[in-house]
């Protein structure tokens, strides 16, 4: 099911005419921006000299940092008055980011949103319960507004009692979840303990932080559902950037109002289909709040091969920010991919630590605690040594990095609660 | 001929190669009253494998799981050597003319005389020919 299915199954010759006057078009509105304006002087880009797709490649990437100096409305290309709903962004560090939105960008935002919804089955018949924050948060008005267009009967329920969720679900027979995961496995433990069956849902729409397949397999049991992997980020409207179709295999981006490049964050050069790196965005459509070649600090890779649902360019599933990147003799690694790569091998724990350094050869060394599951532990030296030497070539035939792994007790390794502090870099106090 | 009567649990523990590691395994079983007959510990790449036999197999395996340690019960065998000059030749050479490898091993030596403690691939084989050789073996019901 499509709902908008000339831009969805477009052709690429029609895809790339339609991208490359939609970036004119926002290389033009974006001249409103100070930042914009004194970026394409400096660079002595003028609209006229964007002839192909590849001319946006000349110009430099936009950081969240260039949007904090901007705060609170230095990005907006519209005067206020035509500025009809501003969202902000969670300021962790530092100041919060400002999103301003004008009509026609809630529109074509609701309406992006309608094409994940309406790709994944939902429709009029279904009753949708949307269970994220309503306030600054993107999601919330993002997927309500979605919900509404393709006319699902949208229970805004926001976050917290639990309890009254379940009921809810049960009461007006929702077929329709969106929440972020974790708060998904939650309500799965509750309506478990209150002996809800929750029969009713058939899909769940999960986004806002990484979550693996295992998480998938264990919320489409328990909660006996569909779930679809959702992806988008304020500075880009919200969710509704990407979306999982029916195949459950990589999000597609809506590429008629994204234009997206992978980059190694380190180096700032492309990645090609298949090498993971940094998302960059350059929305095509936004209004208010136009951006170039924005990097969303997100790590994630394009898919090849065409899906059977008949849309094009997929992105992998998340695996991670940037921020947690390290850069190890040259080569970028992820805490993401170790943490797969460990969870893959039945022999170890759930809980690692990697630590980094750097020895007297000024080379940088890569150490990764492990316990060992007591099931695993026969008594002997050898059969240890054996696990040992299994984590190290699996580190090493994925990362292409030699990693010192160190056998710890069981136990002896810190738990984390909130978010999980696993990596020590020790090199720069060196 | 119940060749099970001579293999004996040894207790083994995993332990990381830190200072105070085997102060904890050693005090844990001194709290339990499990009176260790010989000990050895093997040491690899940062860790290292504790191994003993006890007095009390089951309440050592019980209390060290309890503290959070990885333990295991491996199979060993005990043999009673002259404690003199040639008495581990005596041992080492009857299970290498009989083709039987041995894994690892430790001894000690007391009043009543030496024991050399052996982990070898084939147990009920060795047991045989030990046996055959007229040495003595330590029962397993020594080590409840």
């Amino acid at each position: 099911m499509y709902w908008d299915e000339r831009h969805e199954t477009i052709r690429p010759a029609e895809l790339e005419a339609l991208q490359l006057r939609r970036l004119r078009e926002t290389i033009e509105r974006i001249q409103n921006v100070p930042f914009y304006r004194d970026l394409l002087a400096r660079e002595g880009v003028r609209p006229d000299d964007i002839r192909t797709l590849d001319d946006l490649h000349r110009l430099p990437f936009t950081r969240k940092q260039n949007l904090r100096e901007g705060y609170p409305f230095g990005f907006f290309a519209v005067p206020r008055k035509e500025v009809v709903r501003i969202h902000t962004t969670s300021g962790t560090t530092g100041k919060p980011t400002v999103v301003g939105y004008t009509r026609g960008d809630l529109d074509r935002w609701a309406d992006l949103i309608a094409r994940a919804m309406t790709m994944i089955g939902l429709s009029a018949d279904d009753v949708f319960q949307n269970s994220v924050n309503y306030g600054m948060f993107t999601g919330g008005l993002g997927f309500h507004y979605g919900a509404e267009r393709i006319g699902m009967t949208t229970i805004p329920a926001g976050t917290g009692n639990t309890r009254r969720q379940i009921e809810m679900i049960e009461d007006f027979g929702v077929t329709a979840l969106h929440c972020t995961p974790s708060y998904a496995m939650h309500l799965a433990e509750v309506a478990e303990e209150m002996g809800a069956g929750l029969e009713s849902l058939t899909t769940g729409m999960f986004g806002a932080e990484p979550w693996s397949d295992a998480t998938r397999r264990a919320l489409q049991d328990r909660l006996g559902i569909t779930a679809f992997d959702s992806y988008g980020l304020s500075e880009l409207f919200g969710p509704g950037v990407a979306f999982e179709c029916p195949e459950q295999n990589g999000l597609h981006i809506w590429h008629d109002s994204y234009i997206v490049e992978i980059i190694d964050p380190a180096t700032g050069e492309s990645c090609g289909p298949g090498e993971r790196g940094e998302l960059v965005v350059t929305p095509l459509i936004k209004e208010a709040m136009p951006l170039l070649r924005y990097r969303t600090g997100d790590i994630t890779m394009l898919l090849e091969d065409d899906c059977p649902c008949g849309r094009t360019q997929r992105i992998a599933r998340f695996s991670g920010r940037v921020d947690d990147m390290l850069i190890i003799r040259g080569i970028n690694v992820f805490p993401s991919q170790i943490e797969h790569i460990l969870m893959a091998l039945p022999e170890v724990g759930d809980q690692f630590m990697v630590y980094v350094d750097r020895n007297e050869h000024h080379l940088d060394e890569m150490t990764i605690h492990v316990e060992v599951k007591r099931q695993y532990f026969s008594g002997e030296l050898t059969d240890l040594a054996r696990i040992q030497q299994k984590i190290v070539r699996a580190l090493r035939d994925t990362l292409e990095l030699r990693t010192a792994v160190q056998l710890v007790e069981p136990g002896s390794l810190p738990r984390f609660e909130g978010k999980a502090r696993r990596v020590v870099d020790r090199r720069s106090t060196v | 001929m119940a060749a099970n009567e001579f293999i004996i649990r040894q207790i083994s523990v995993f332990s990381e190669n830190r200072p105070g590691r085997l102060a904890a395994i050693a005090h844990a079983l001194e709290e339990e009253r499990v009176n260790i007959f010989a000990f050895s510990i093997a040491e690899a790449s940062g860790f290292g494998v504790v191994r003993a036999l006890v007095d009390q197999p089951d309440r050592a395996h019980a209390r060290l799981t309890q503290d959070g340690f990885n333990v295991a019960f491996t199979d060993v065998i005990a043999v009673r050597m002259r404690d003199e000059p040639g008495g581990l030749y005596e041992v080492a050479r009857l299970l290498g003319e009989a083709g039987i490898n041995i894994e690892y091993s430790y001894a000690y030596s007391g009043p009543a005389g030496a024991v050399l403690i052996l982990r070898v691939d084939r147990p009920e084989e060795a047991i045989a020919k030990i046996r055959g050789a007229g040495k003595e073996l330590i029962s397993s019901a020594a080590f409840t």
